[in-house]
């Protein structure tokens, strides 16, 4: 027996709801239909071509090991810069298709002393990116030369890691966001499972691209402090919690700071008011339902 | 027998929840290894200059993934790639340029030129023919003689030299209006005129300008900002210029 597969939009990766794909562009050329009038699909973040997930199967008896679709996943991760450091913040929920399958699992994972990672998406693809991490920083420990990997080369180096698999057509299903500092300054950059790869002051993954991220380009600067960005993020993850079924109500923040390097919280669980007229008579504007 | 191809050709029918298809073997959602994040390229060749500009809006779908997002990649000195479309691709095709370019100095001494980063880019797009790297691209830098020089490509390596180029999402919007203002002389006139922009280097600019900002209010993948570098014999001049944020 296997999960219903969770809807995942693949324009927007893992743990965001929605369409499979935003709209079919060929390469650029409007097809038919393109400029029909009345037709709401954006005419940009389309696929060219998709896979057809019965033609990457082995042949013969072997079992198939594309990842065609994820089972076990976790959704969002939100993240801002402040001044002197950067933080992370998700859920500990794995689900397995909509079931609450694993409610505490650590999202956000330190790779050294400078940088976190945090993922959404297929769980078991986050360790074995975490086992490869792994060998890199037994490779640094090893040269014992007090050096280590960099966030801004942890992010490229993941950003490759991403985009061959994808090349491969057998992708690592998740969004990644790493935070760290580059040079004492702060860095946040996010990665995305087919290879698109980009930083900014403040960055989300999955429903937080939709929920979180209007919150802080309204709110974010980048030398807020840490209270406020901590006041921030937290009430980020509320409106995400309030709106992503897919998220539970146990929490982790970490932080990246020039001070005191790497820490991530305990995990906690924020104050809920459900008591709002929406969501108490979600129909009561709604002319026509029951 | 052949295996037929990983692929599937997303046809508008398949638009819509994976599970409307009729073909019950597919009762997932495809997974596609391509995006389009949008953005706009312009270049512009003069006879003692050379305009290249992109715009540095990332985004997906109906979302905006980042407003600061620089679509140039410097070569060398004064010669510089401009692509649009999927950014992974973007990415890896400018790595790998940057990594040739660095073994070209080793063996020649000297960074390529841009002719040499024209046909090096042509031959790489068509390399990968069979799995293109979805981007669009414009090669721009001065020629040995100083005058400017634009390639423009498509996404599997057809390219040729021209005197002004747009490419990305904004170019329905923004090559007509180059075609009319920097009036490219027909490849047809005999004998042969000079396609080259004869517009005095201020002049360009401001089209450059007046051509983002027009695309910006109907192409909701130009935005935020572009980027405008201006290639003269004394070196690079890069302005930012704000564009609108909606």
């Amino acid at each position: 027996m296997f999960a219903k597969g969770p809807s995942h939009s693949t324009a927007l990766g893992p743990g965001c709801a929605g369409p499979p794909l935003a709209n079919p562009q060929n390469f650029g050329q409007a097809g038919p239909g393109a400029h029909e009038h009345g037709s709401h699909q954006p005419s940009c973040g389309a696929a060219p071509f998709a896979v057809d997930a019965s033609m990457l199967r082995s042949a013969g008896s072997q079992p198939h090991k594309h990842t065609q679709s994820p089972y076990v996943t976790g959704s969002s991760v939100l993240g801002i810069t402040y001044a002197g450091g950067v933080m992370l913040a998700s859920d500990t929920l794995a689900s397995y298709g909509s079931t609450k399958r694993y409610k505490s699992v650590q999202r956000l994972v330190k790779v050294n002393e400078t940088t976190v990672l945090g993922a959404g998406g297929e769980i078991s693809d986050l360790q074995y990116i975490l086992n490869m991490l792994d060998d890199l920083s037994t490779e640094d420990y090893c040269a014992d030369d007090g050096q280590s990997l960099s966030s801004q080369e942890l992010y490229s180096y993941l950003s490759r890691v991403m985009y061959n698999r994808r090349n491969k057509m057998d992708p690592l299903w998740n969004s990644l966001l790493i935070a760290g500092l580059e040079s004492g300054k702060p860095f946040l950059g996010s990665v995305n499972m087919i290879g698109v790869a980009f930083s900014d002051d403040h960055l989300a993954t999955g429903f937080g691209s939709h929920l979180a991220r209007p919150l802080f380009r309204k709110k974010h600067r980048p030398d807020m402090s840490e209270e406020e960005a901590t006041a921030l993020i937290r009430e980020a993850l509320e409106v995400c919690y309030y709106r992503d079924k897919q998220s539970i109500n146990k929490f982790q923040i970490a932080k990246v700071t020039t001070a005191g390097g790497v820490s991530i919280s305990d995990a906690f669980a924020l104050p809920t008011k459900w008591e709002y007229q929406a969501f108490v008579d979600p129909t009561r504007d709604a002319v026509g339902v029951w | 027998m052949l295996a037929p191809p990983p692929f599937r050709l997303h046809t508008p029918a398949s638009v819509g929840p994976a599970n409307a298809s009729s073909d019950n073997t597919r009762s997932r959602p495809a997974w596609s290894p391509y995006d389009d994040n949008g953005g706009t390229c312009v270049a512009v060749a003069g006879s003692d200059y050379c305009i290249v500009a992109a715009s540095t809006r990332l985004s997906t779908g109906f979302s905006i993934l980042t407003r600061d997002c620089s679509k140039l990649f410097k070569i060398s000195e004064q010669v510089y790639i401009a692509s649009a479309g999927f950014q992974g691709d973007v990415r890896a095709l400018q790595k790998m340029l940057q990594t040739r370019n660095v073994m070209y100095e080793h063996i020649h001494r000297k960074p390529m030129s841009a002719s040499a980063l024209a046909q090096l880019l042509g031959n790489n797009l068509y390399y990968k023919r069979f799995f293109p790297y979805f981007t669009w691209n414009l090669c721009v830098g001065l020629d040995p003689e100083g005058k400017g020089s634009v390639y423009t490509y498509d996404p599997v390596g057809s390219f040729e030299r021209v005197g002004f180029s747009c490419q990305g999402s904004g170019k329905d919007l923004i090559q007509p209006v180059l075609d009319n203002q920097l009036k490219a002389a027909s490849p047809l006139v005999v004998p042969a005129k000079d396609w080259m922009s004869a517009l005095p280097l201020e002049q360009a600019q401001d089209l450059v300008r007046d051509a983002f900002v027009s695309a910006g209010e109907r192409d909701i993948y130009t935005g935020d900002s572009v980027e405008i570098l201006t290639i003269t014999k004394d070196g690079v001049n890069k302005e930012i210029l704000d564009l609108k944020k909606d």
